[in-house]
């Protein structure tokens, strides 16, 4: 393995595991906060005990999340010295904002967390959607410096250095909008239908259970609008990317020749030698209408850029494929239950939706992941697109496999913890049998099953 | 007074910050590890509660700190990664154990202080807790010693010299030792205010003097050790003309500090501890001044453009607002036993 290969993998094994927490630690806070405001509202325990456990659960998320956060504000000096000499002048603004949304965030978790006898109810709400709030913030500043790199402003190249710097136009990158949306959207439609898929996996076994209703109902809350929306998003990012970074997207969608009416290629695998997608389906036009919404715009092949100048093609294909398909089965699990609600339907008692929204529970954490992998992997080999080349921005340092190889094993030994912790802690079933009653029909009364 | 050096002054506070509020959260690991007596699993216990609400808060300082010197000394931060790979990564990884082992310890499981499991958390917590200042305190007396020079391609060097040798030196692990004590020596002084039962606040004093003496020790082996590790700062901590004010108040600090401990002025005590090690700090901040990493490269030479410095300190104003309100509630709702009225007057 080279160094630049073990570097890569590094971040991307830091990024991966980090990407998880950091999502979880923007929207599970805001599902924590509406279970206790209805708690306050309804005066119901059983909303105080889900807001604890959220709470619990984004006590341990959000240590995990800040610790791995700060293992990356590192790595970026580790592994990409030569990237942040470039990049820090012109790109650190956000980064220091995000200092300070990440500062507040930290504060208010810990008034949060254990502030529940030592203030006033309506100060711990507030306490509570301050966290939400620089949560979101703190993503989205991260986002924007992201989106810097994939299409770079706010300064002019002098012999390979930066000058005329302008860190807020950097800030103002042609991709910051679309991808901060399509981040945001991401990161509540994920935990939201992570955590509903698990209350609705729970609740199949056991219908009656007046603690899984109620927070299947608010996770749905959280993550059925943002699925929803998340298509329209993705339409802003793909047409951002015809137009910013058009490799990108012609590797995302195997498009090898620019053309004018480009279909849009559905699945199979591209041949990169022979140029070709085998066993594809191909929508006609599609691509051109998807990226400019006129059926004959002329869309850029990967023949735009050097052979040298491609990512991996099949990669980024894949992972563009899945991210697609998953968001588009969590969309329509969405609207779904929204008709079903709509209606006035007993979600708990619709067998085929529960089954299909249990289902959906790991599929936006996939789904994120491959969209990041699209947005990096597509970026090569480029680490500044257009600007600095990934090989040229690693550390001199030999033996990068060792660092690679010690935070892998860390970074897996921590995910089984953690996931270990939170079945502990949070979802298993609450054990009071009154709460089992509630909303339970009569026919099913006092037959509930004992779980935990 | 130029832009780059109000900035680097900023960066140093926010280090500073770190030293003494997170630095002690550190040092509470390290009592956990020492733990003795029949009072051992209250002291645990005393610890976690002090350090629960405000680890994460304490931690973001050392953040902010970084993103600071990665935005307007990018060169600094460049040459620290290359450079100080090997002990960074080390301090790192006790980052990431501490921080998830404390969590873990807390929210172990079961919801009972003191089963199987929570008891090993506990313990990789506490070494964790030994081993990170320890490797940061290298860093920082690798820095001193002005050996985090521009290396690494090109130069000839070969591995050793480039990435181990800077930090494997007996100056650098002084330093860490140092760090070490001294986040113990704070954490201990904090504690005495935290305990709400006398036999408890008397166990962290007699610790806290104690963790006095050695720090004493080891600076004493700091000086000892400077002589031929970093003799520039030596020579800048000894005839500056700053050097002699700078003694007499870090002295002034510390005599403090051990008074109000051996009389039981508690409050007193945290203020002078704190003081003290703040003041050590930017000894070691001056004496390398203007030099960001000596013997090279200057804070003017590191600094990213004006235009960038400005805008951070807007941001950081900006920021201040926000923030520093929400500190104070943070710390007035949790460590309001400093409250005059609150504290068990003996």
């Amino acid at each position: 393995m080279s160094d630049l290969l073990a570097a890569r993998s590094q971040m991307a094994v830091s990024l991966a595991f980090h990407i998880v927490f950091a999502v979880i630690g923007i929207a599970m806070p805001l599902m924590m906060v509406l279970a206790e405001r209805r708690w306050q509202v309804t005066g119901h325990e059983i909303y105080l005990d889900l807001a604890k456990r959220w709470a619990r659960g984004t006590a341990i998320l959000f240590a995990v999340g800040a610790v791995s956060g700060t293992v990356l504000s590192f790595e970026l000096g580790l592994l990409w010295p030569e990237f942040m000499r470039f990049a820090g002048p012109i790109i650190g603004m956000p980064f220091s904002l995000e200092g300070f949304a990440f500062f507040t965030e930290a504060i208010f978790l810990g008034i949060y967390l254990y502030g529940w006898d030592l203030i006033p109810r309506p100060a711990h709400l507030a306490a509570g959607g301050i966290v939400a709030l620089s949560g979101a913030a703190s993503g989205i500043f991260v986002v924007i410096a992201n989106a810097w790199m994939n299409a770079p402003t706010g300064f002019e190249l002098a012999q390979g250095h930066a000058v005329n710097i302008d860190p807020i136009a950097a800030m103002a990158s042609p991709a910051a909008l679309s991808q901060t949306i399509h981040m945001t959207l991401a990161a509540y439609a994920a935990t939201g239908f992570a955590v509903a898929g698990i209350h609705a996996f729970l609740l199949l076994k056991d219908r009656a259970n007046a603690f899984h209703r109620r927070a299947l109902v608010i996770a749905l809350l959280v993550g059925a609008p943002a699925a929803v929306l998340q298509p329209i998003s993705g339409d802003l990012s793909a047409r951002h990317l015809a137009r910013h970074q058009p490799v990108k997207l012609a590797a995302a969608e195997a498009l090898f020749e620019t053309r004018a009416g480009a279909p849009l290629t559905l699945g199979g695998w591209p041949d990169v030698e022979r140029r070709q997608t085998r066993l594809a389906i191909q929508v006609p036009y599609g691509l051109s209408l998807l990226a400019f919404h006129d059926p004959g715009a002329v869309v850029k092949g990967l023949d735009a850029a050097p052979r040298d100048e491609w990512p991996n093609v099949p990669a980024v294909h894949l992972a563009f494929q899945l991210m697609v398909a998953l968001g588009t089965y969590l969309a329509l699990v969405a609207l779904w239950t929204g008709w079903r609600a709509w209606r006035g339907a007993d979600l708990a008692h619709d067998t085929w939706l529960l089954r299909a929204i249990a289902l959906a529970a790991p599929m936006g954490f996939i789904a994120v992941e491959a969209g990041w992998m699209v947005t990096e992997l597509g970026r090569q080999p480029w680490v500044i697109y257009g600007v600095l080349k990934t090989a040229d921005a690693v550390t001199p340092m030999p033996g990068l496999i060792v660092p690679f190889l010690a935070f892998t094993l860390l970074y897996c030994f921590l995910g089984v913890i953690v996931a270990w912790l939170l079945y502990r802690q949070i979802l298993r079933s609450p054990d009071i049998p009154e709460w089992r009653g509630f909303y339970m029909p009569v026919e099913g009364r006092g037959q509930g099953k004992r779980e935990g | 007074m130029s832009l780059a050096d109000l900035v680097a002054g900023i960066v140093f506070l926010a280090l500073n910050a770190y030293a003494v509020l997170g630095g002690a959260d550190f040092g509470g690991g390290v009592w956990a590890l020492l733990a003795r007596g029949t009072r051992k699993a209250r002291q645990r216990e005393l610890i976690a509660d002090a350090i629960g609400p405000v680890w994460e808060a304490n931690h973001v300082w050392l953040i902010l700190a970084l993103v600071l010197l990665f935005t307007c000394f990018p060169a600094a931060f460049a040459r620290l990664g290359i450079v100080l790979h090997i002990p960074l990564s080390l301090v790192l990884i006790g980052i990431v154990l501490r921080g998830s082992a404390f969590t873990f310890w807390r929210y172990g499981g079961g919801g009972a202080h003191g089963d199987e499991a929570q008891r090993h958390w506990g313990s990789v917590f506490a070494i964790a807790s030994l081993i990170t200042p320890l490797l940061l305190g290298t860093a920082v007396g690798a820095i001193a010693s002005g050996s985090v020079r521009a290396g690494g391609t090109g130069s000839g060097a070969g591995f050793y010299d480039v990435y181990i040798a800077p930090w494997w030196t007996p100056f650098a692990w002084s330093v860490g030792l140092f760090a070490l004590v001294a986040f113990a020596f704070l954490a201990a002084v904090y504690l005495t205010l935290e305990a709400e039962q006398p036999e408890l606040r008397e166990d962290f004093r007699r610790r806290a003097l104690g963790a006095a003496g050695a720090l004493f020790g080891a600076a004493l082996l700091v000086l000892t050790l400077s002589g031929s590790g970093a003799p520039r700062m030596r020579a800048g901590l000894i005839f500056a003309p700053w050097a002699v004010p700078l003694h007499l108040l870090t002295g002034a600090a510390a005599v403090t500090a051990l008074a109000g401990l051996w009389r039981r002025r508690y409050r007193l005590a945290r203020v002078a501890a704190a003081a003290q090690v703040s003041l050590i700090l930017w000894g070691w901040a001056l004496s390398q001044y203007p030099y960001i990493l000596p013997p090279d490269l200057t804070v003017a030479d590191a600094a990213a453009p004006a235009v960038t410095l400005r805008l951070v300190l807007g941001a950081l104003a900006l920021g201040a607002v926000v923030l520093l309100p929400s500190l104070y509630y943070l710390f007035r709702v949790f460590k309001s036993r400093f409250q005059p009225s609150a504290i068990g007057r003996q």
